[in-house]
């Protein structure tokens, strides 16, 4: 459904994106993760053809963006960073004008409006005028937009920025509602987003991409991977540093607080088994009399790895 | 069609959803009366016809048509609707088309307004409805060619203000060169030659032999490729904006 080959833009002596590949078929959502500057959005922006690849193509459910871009755009739901709506318009009049730029015949035009109003949840607002809504709704109508015509392909540039808690799970909900159907592309900076929501990652920094895979194995790849985190107290700290960090098996070790206790992680040694090093671990500290409130093997942490990834890109450069 | 038309409906409702289009169209009729009737002295002229008024049209539409075009692209680079427009499947060249003509219809109408002027005339006199006729026909060209030129200007930049002083700028250099004072600064700094090709280029020049009733093709076809050129680098500039942007 989205094929990009050998990607490449570059602004002047900039290359803003170099050399991307992604293919994704029906079904997936993919995040698409990276620090301001990382080539996100411009990514995005040659997906939906907006942009013109320096060097490279893309083509949408088999119809290439160069070659054909209208015939692309039609498999194509995009909605682009910020939100660009018409402020004078309401969210039903502004679908509607949607709907006929889209070519969608006058006898399916109210339905596909009723339906991207029903799953943005804007049927309230749907004739007040979109300068007159909140931040949240106006992302709404944006999505609204870009569901209206109910594409194989969506592409959405942070679709929650800017929504409060509960209007970003109901967005997610909507996401996790239509992945089976379409191809799902999010940019995104919220981690737990990419966590919840997609089943492939890819973390870019300075226009490449520099991790791509299943949460799992992305996560498998940060050095909190099958590490030992204990939770205890803030006065126990020098003592379970002392009867812990030195047991056999831990490379080093780490304390962060953690709300009004501490989190020790006991990073294990090459080949150690981490069930071996959890057991010993709460049995030195019963021994010491350290109470843990709450002990785990770490599967691992996406924020430590996209820390790594794009801190190495940044000294990099 | 229908997205044309789609585009073409969705500016003239936004000319319709703030003051501004009513406002500007207000501010043009009372002008043009007040050049008529004050500044041109129509009454006294005991001439039954509208030159007097069509003589102020080019002067008054420097300031109306890049203020009714300013917002055409400025507004959409502005609010960011222009990448949501430019990744709807569309050609940019039907976008222009649509912005221009909804433009040109909103011209169109304040040019409409003036009829009861017409009507006076014709009440008061004996007029020739011919040359009338042909006045509003180089009118109604000469707003399209200021508004080709204005929706150019508004492309490159996402200030409404930038986009109308820029319009005037360029309309008045193309207008300018057929007025006598010109000609003559123009003759004696560069020499005739150049006076000649800027009163050719002039807009002034072949809106008044439209408006005097001679309906030669070359004028017509003077404004219409006018409002074709600056409509293809209308959309060569979009095209360009969305690249570097």
């Amino acid at each position: 459904m989205i094929d990009a080959a050998q990607l490449t833009k570059s602004f002047g002596s900039h290359r803003a994106v170099r050399n991307l590949n992604l293919r994704a078929d029906k079904g997936d959502v993919i995040g698409l993760l990276g620090p301001n500057g990382a080539g996100k959005t411009t990514t995005m922006r040659m997906m939906s053809g907006y942009l013109t690849p320096s060097a490279g193509r893309v083509s949408l459910c088999g119809c290439d963006m160069a070659k054909a871009p209208r015939e692309a755009q039609r498999h194509l739901g995009y909605l682009p960073e910020g939100n660009p709506v018409y402020g004078e318009m309401t969210p039903f009049s502004f679908l509607r004008f949607v709907a006929a730029a889209r070519d969608l015949s006058r006898r399916r035009q109210p339905k596909a409006i009723a339906r991207a109003l029903h799953l943005t949840s804007l049927e309230e607002v749907a004739h007040q005028r979109v300068d007159t809504l909140s931040k949240g709704y106006r992302r709404r109508v944006g999505l609204a937009q870009a569901l209206l015509h109910d594409p194989p392909v969506l592409i959405l540039d942070e679709p929650t920025d800017g929504l409060d808690p509960n209007q970003k799970r109901r967005i997610r909900s909507l996401v996790r509602e239509l992945a089976s159907e379409k191809t799902i592309l999010i940019s995104t900076h919220i981690l737990e987003e990419v966590l919840e929501n997609c089943a492939r990652i890819l973390v870019m920094g300075g226009g490449r991409v520099l991790a791509d895979g299943t949460a799992a194995a992305l996560m498998a790849r940060s050095a909190y991977h099958q590490a030992v985190s204990l939770r205890i107290a803030f006065g126990d700290e020098e003592r379970a540093r002392a009867a812990l960090g030195k047991l056999e098996g831990v490379a080093r070790h780490e304390t962060r607080r953690r709300g009004d206790s501490l989190l020790l992680t006991l990073f294990p040694r090459e080949g150690a088994e981490p069930f071996a090093l959890a057991r010993k671990a709460r049995e030195a500290a019963s021994a010491d009399k350290i109470p843990i409130a709450a002990l785990q093997i770490e599967e691992g942490r996406l924020d430590d790895l996209f820390h790594e990834l794009t801190k190495a890109k940044e000294k990099a450069r | 069609m229908t997205p044309l038309l789609a585009i073409f409906r969705r500016e003239i409702a936004a000319y319709g959803a703030t003051p501004m289009g009513a406002a500007l169209i207000t501010v043009f009729l009372i002008a043009n009366a007040s050049c008529a009737f004050y500044l041109g002295r129509l009454l006294e002229s005991d001439d039954a016809s509208l030159a007097i008024s069509f003589a102020f049209h080019p002067w008054l539409y420097l300031f109306l048509m890049p203020a009714l075009a300013m917002r055409l692209f400025a507004e959409e680079r502005e609010r960011g609707t222009f990448e949501l427009l430019m990744t709807l499947p569309l050609r940019l060249s039907h976008i222009v088309l649509a912005k221009f003509l909804a433009a040109w219809a909103m011209a169109a109408l304040a040019l409409l307004l003036t009829t009861p002027l017409w009507a006076t005339v014709a009440y008061l006199g004996d007029p020739d409805h011919g040359v009338i006729a042909a006045g509003y026909a180089a009118s109604f060209l000469l707003a399209g060619a200021y508004l080709s030129i204005s929706l150019a200007v508004s492309v490159l930049t996402k200030s409404q203000t930038v986009a109308f002083i820029g319009a005037v700028l360029l309309c008045f250099l193309f207008s300018i060169g057929g007025e006598e004072a010109a000609r003559s600064a123009l003759a004696a700094l560069f020499g005739d030659k150049v006076s000649q090709i800027a009163a050719t280029m002039s807009f002034t020049i072949h809106f008044d032999a439209i408006a005097k009733g001679f309906l030669d093709l070359s004028d017509i076809l003077f404004f219409l490729s006018h409002i074709a050129f600056w409509l293809i680098a209308a959309t060569r500039l979009a095209d360009l904006v969305r690249q570097t942007s």
